[in-house]
């Protein structure tokens, strides 16, 4: 049994953690309204690029010519995953469910025989893939002086997985990252960036819209060549941003879930220190009574 | 006639500007073109340069924009642009510092088509500085 000495040491200390936890939670608010406001300021562009391009690439349909990021290599044998995660960890499980992801999408591809290479980007990440995959990782991007994500980052990943490509080291590449649904879910995603997976999902209402007949300045297929490497770079951003939201959400909601542990266990120390505490008034007195009787 | 067009200029990292205006000038990558309401739908790349908005009011104004494109349709315009900022915050000296490095680089090289696409990016850089320049003093008088 712990002296009561100790057992106060334990409430003091339990208690500044849950000071810092608190503070955490607090600054990881402030800063998911800021990321939450960029994700949120960076749709329109991603959105109209995904019309326009799905627009365009339609055009290719079924036709052969098309731009190698449009159509791939035809081969599918070296997979690059990208993979994006936090620079900084006490954020519950949000950089492990990414790495997780991407962990069971490389043992699937290893399975069938496939080369894999994986790019990381952010300590974590790169951190937890290197346990398994040390000889897989040929890039490591570290966005860890960065204040706040511009679209320059973005488009230097962009560039860099360009080049990669442009010099034959893969033939798909897909990028993990952590999508924001809300403040407590977060969803690891996988988005396939080459070839180029277009209108996915909310494509249809883009389809649907009324066929108009565009004047192209200059060709069809040299604005088509020209937004798909920029595309990436887009959606690297839109992932590098909806990374940074879901970081701070889940950094909340781990920070809110230990404020409340510290809650619990500071009520059970003080319950058993008060215990304690009467346990040995109680010795004192009778050890006092005892002693008055036998006299 | 419509009485104007709706523009938006839309960056990566926000909508710059969404506005009606009367009429807007875009450094298209085959020349400068003007849109005014009822434009036909057509689409444009864009070469580093200015974008010229003469608002309903008739009172205009300039904004950057870099590498992107335009997408004229029944909608309004929209000018999707890698970088677009107004002209107040033009960065004359980043661009100046990106033309050194430009020029310096294209000592280097040795491709032919390398030197090419340098020596574009530089003629495109210090086209940028010249008109840069001629639309501070339009905005002195």
């Amino acid at each position: 049994m712990a002296s009561l000495k100790d057992l106060k040491n334990r409430i003091s200390s339990v208690k500044s953690t849950q000071k810092i936890t608190k503070a955490m939670q607090m600054v990881a608010a402030a800063k998911l309204r800021r990321a939450q406001d960029a994700a949120q300021a960076a749709r329109p562009y991603a959105e109209r690029m995904e019309q326009v391009l799905a627009g365009l690439s339609k055009a290719y349909e079924g036709r052969a010519g098309a731009p190698t990021l449009l159509a791939g290599t035809g081969k599918d044998d070296v997979h690059l995953l990208v993979v994006a995660t936090g620079e900084r960890g006490l954020a519950g499980g949000f950089n492990s469910s990414i790495a997780r992801l991407a962990r069971d999408h490389a043992q699937r591809l290893l399975g069938q025989g496939k080369t894999v290479k994986i790019l990381t980007v952010g300590r974590k990440g790169n951190d937890i893939l290197k346990r398994s995959f040390k000889d897989n990782i040929v890039e490591y991007i570290t966005l860890r002086d960065v204040k706040q994500i511009g679209y320059a980052n973005a488009a230097e990943i962009g560039r860099k997985v360009l080049e990669m490509y442009g010099a034959g080291e893969f033939d798909v590449a897909t990028l993990f990252f952590s999508s924001f649904r809300s403040v407590i879910s977060q969803v690891p995603t996988a988005l396939q960036l080459i070839p180029a997976k277009l209108g996915g999902g909310e494509g249809e209402p883009a389809a649907a819209a009324p066929v108009v007949d565009y004047e192209y300045e200059p060709s069809e297929e040299a604005i088509l060549e020209s937004l798909l490497p920029t595309n990436i770079s887009v959606q690297v951003f839109r992932a590098l941003l909806e990374n940074n939201a879901s970081f701070y959400g889940a950094q909340m909601t781990a920070m809110d879930n230990a404020t409340r542990n510290a809650g619990e266990m500071i009520t059970k120390l003080q319950l058993s220190y008060n215990r304690q505490r009467q346990a040995q008034i109680t010795k004192e007195l009778i050890e006092i009574i005892s002693g008055a009787e036998a006299l | 006639m419509a009485e104007g067009i709706k523009l938006e200029i839309v960056s990566p990292e926000k909508l710059v500007l969404s506005e009606d205006v009367r009429s807007v000038t875009v450094p298209g990558a085959e020349g400068y073109f003007t849109v005014l309401g009822d434009h036909a739908p057509m689409m444009s790349t864009l070469r580093p340069g200015f974008v010229t908005i003469v608002g309903l009011d008739g009172r205009s104004d300039h904004f950057y924009v870099r590498s992107g494109f335009a997408d004229v349709s029944n909608a309004g315009i929209t000018i999707l642009a890698e970088a677009a900022s107004s002209l107040a915050d033009f960065d004359r000296a980043g661009i100046v510092a990106e033309l050194e490095k430009a020029r310096a680089d294209l000592a280097g090289i040795e491709d032919h088509e390398q030197r090419n696409f340098v020596q574009d990016v530089i003629n495109g850089l210090s086209n940028l500085m010249v008109e840069a320049e001629n639309l501070n003093q339009s905005h002195v008088h």
